[in-house]
């Protein structure tokens, strides 16, 4: 193991030769997590040699790590033919926008009044909210409302609303905004400010870290939402990315339709297993490009969140 | 400031651009949490379309007898708590474990590497995760029976064989969570006062008795919040695991079933209004119990990490 060899050379390590437990517990460590990496990465791969397969290589042999036959055919159709998934790619895309900007909108208003010391109802508010994670109606109220009350079914909105906030994200952005002095609230006031420009013009500037990382959880949460589709959404030009995706992979036909609908001549030996493959790519795609960039905000989020508030 | 009796609309008088601005959570959480709690009573009601929510007319405890009677309850209970308790031993495990290494390891561009691959399934949505045990677990074209083929051994049917999936599920849901959980605990790790470890390195304490002797036990009322909020949570199923693993494949429920999915069933594709709302209130009940007295363990335990 290449890690390994690079770790005994390193210069911690020669500079004390007699710690043998330490090299021991290095050795250890680095083949360890090694193999709890590749564990971890492995199914990505194979999806993608997987999608890069020729069709017949897959049915002759099945999917393989190291494709037999190298083929672009699945991504060249996609491409080709791509009204379906550009239209879930657009449902997804507007709806992680409004979602996102409005949620932490009023997520951080939210958090904002609960952190006020000197709101003389915060803690009934915040138990008023609270009280939600520990006890709910179940699915079926929660759904009736939604579609006999509300008549939200087969509307972009269902997309929108019943994820925009979340009693965890409040918490973690109040125990962040309990953090900023108090001093600040009180000066403005005696200059004159009103509590929500107070909020939008000192408290929002002073939580841009809490801010970036919440809103990264509520995208990540709409970008990768299918069951409020699952339950509420049945036509086709309102299916998000990822129900779009689940669609394609339940039913070869129905992923047929969709490229005959899309404009393509599909004669009965379309690739359907690299296809499918493709698919997952390309409806993770945007997730993993933007991976190694917002990665360091999800973990501070994570860290803040462990620490309660 | 006048010296008389502080009323109650004195003060919303006075947090009035407060309570304004607490008003649209409010609101989201009248409409989609508070008001749905009144549905409750479908629990206790032969549903039909015409009487709505309110109008149809009263049946008693039939549903949850129906929901009993059928064994329904028991084996999704079961399998719900298992599989949670399960989550929870392996899970926790693998973290500490991996963030103990992580921690100790010296190389910091290793440790950034790895601790980013780790992360990477928590991003992915169940949908995907479907796709990649569709990639692996189909009988004709999956990758583990193209793996024992070629050692010369029989393809395995394993979308047709319930007993598969306990291991399955739980491999998956330490997949999913490795990093999450890794990174968590690598933050309470972290935390640990170093001057503890260089006077065990001066008293001539070898790593690995210093992982157990200091490591482990400040690691533990981590472990041990998390592992009982985690209890209190054991009646929850998720449902966006189960349901993208193994989907409406009836072959496999035995074993796969989790009183969510079959909540989700009952009510899309038999119907049965009823009895799935007598189902999904039996697993609030149980959730509610079940995290009061986690909460109540945790208070007793260390009063500042209580939930409430």
């Amino acid at each position: 193991m290449s890690s390994t060899t690079a770790n005994i050379q390193s210069p911690e390590v020669r500079r004390k030769p007699a710690n043998r437990d330490k090299m021991v517990l290095s050795i250890i460590g680095y083949v360890t997590l090694t193999v709890l990496a590749i564990f971890c990465i492995f199914p990505f791969i194979l999806v993608i040699s997987s999608s890069l397969s020729e069709e017949s290589a897959i049915i002759e042999k099945g999917f393989q790590i190291f494709p037999t036959a190298f083929s672009t055919e699945a991504y060249s159709l996609l491409f080709k033919y791509p009204a379906e998934m550009l239209r879930a790619y657009g449902v997804t895309i507007s709806v992680t926008a409004i979602g996102t900007i409005v949620g932490l909108f009023l997520t951080s208003m939210t958090a904002y009044v609960l952190s006020r010391r000197d709101f003389k109802w915060r803690s009934r508010f915040s138990f008023f909210f609270f009280f939600t994670t520990l006890f709910s109606g179940g699915l079926v109220p929660w759904y009736l409302m939604i579609i006999n009350y509300l008549h939200l079914k087969d509307t972009l909105l269902v997309l929108i609303l019943p994820m925009m906030m979340n009693v965890f994200y409040i918490i973690v952005m109040k125990s962040f905004m309990s953090s900023i002095p108090d001093a600040i609230t009180e000066s403005a006031k005696i200059d004159g400010a009103g509590d929500f420009r107070i909020f939008m013009q000192l408290i929002v500037p002073l939580s841009k870290p809490a801010l970036a990382t919440i809103g990264l959880f509520i995208a990540l949460a709409y970008w990768n939402d299918w069951y409020n589709a699952l339950l509420f959404i049945s036509k086709s030009e309102l299916m998000p990315l990822q129900y779009y995706l689940y669609k394609m992979l339940g039913n070869m036909d129905g992923m047929r339709k969709a490229m005959m609908a899309s404009g393509a001549v599909v004669n009965t030996d379309l690739p359907t297993e690299s296809l499918k493959m493709a698919m997952t790519i390309v409806a993770t795609g945007p997730i993993l490009l933007a991976y190694p960039f917002i990665q360091k905000y999800f973990v501070t989020g994570l860290t803040i969140g462990a620490v309660k508030g | 400031m006048k010296q008389k009796q502080h009323g109650f609309w004195d003060d919303v008088k006075k947090y009035r651009s407060l309570l304004l601005m607490l008003t649209p959570a409010v609101l989201f959480f009248l409409l989609f949490a508070y008001l749905p709690m009144s549905g409750i009573v479908l629990a206790f009601k032969q549903f039909d379309y015409t009487g709505g929510v309110f109008g149809s007319p009263w049946n008693g405890l039939d549903n949850f007898k129906f929901f009993i009677d059928s064994g329904d309850a028991w084996r999704v209970t079961r399998n719900t708590a298992l599989y949670n308790i399960a989550f929870i031993v392996v899970n926790n495990g693998l973290q500490i474990f991996a963030a103990i290494l992580l921690f100790e390891v010296a190389g910091k561009w290793f440790r950034k590497l790895t601790q980013t691959v780790l992360f990477l399934p928590y991003f992915i949505s169940w949908v995907v995760v479907g796709a990649i045990a569709y990639n692996l677990f189909n009988f004709d074209v999956g990758t583990v029976n193209v793996l024992l083929k070629g050692l010369g051994m029989q393809p395995v049917d394993i979308y047709n064989t319930a007993a598969y999936w306990p291991f399955i599920l739980v491999i998956v849901s330490a997949w999913k969570t490795l990093g999450y959980g890794t990174i968590m605990y690598l933050a309470a790790i972290t935390s640990i006062d170093t001057e503890m470890y260089e006077a065990a390195e001066i008293d001539g304490a070898n790593i690995f008795q210093r992982i157990m002797k200091i490591t482990i036990p400040n690691l533990m009322p981590t472990v041990i919040i998390l592992v009982l909020l985690a209890i209190g949570n054991i009646f929850r199923g998720d449902f966006g695991m189960f349901y993208n693993m193994v989907g409406n494949n009836g072959l496999l429920f035995s074993s796969t079933d989790v009183i969510d999915t079959f909540v989700f069933r009952s009510l899309t594709t038999s119907n049965e209004i009823g009895m799935s709302a007598a189902a999904g209130f039996y697993q609030s009940l149980l959730g509610f119990a079940t995290i009061m007295l986690a909460n109540y363990a945790v208070r007793r335990y260390d009063k500042d990490r209580a939930l409430f």
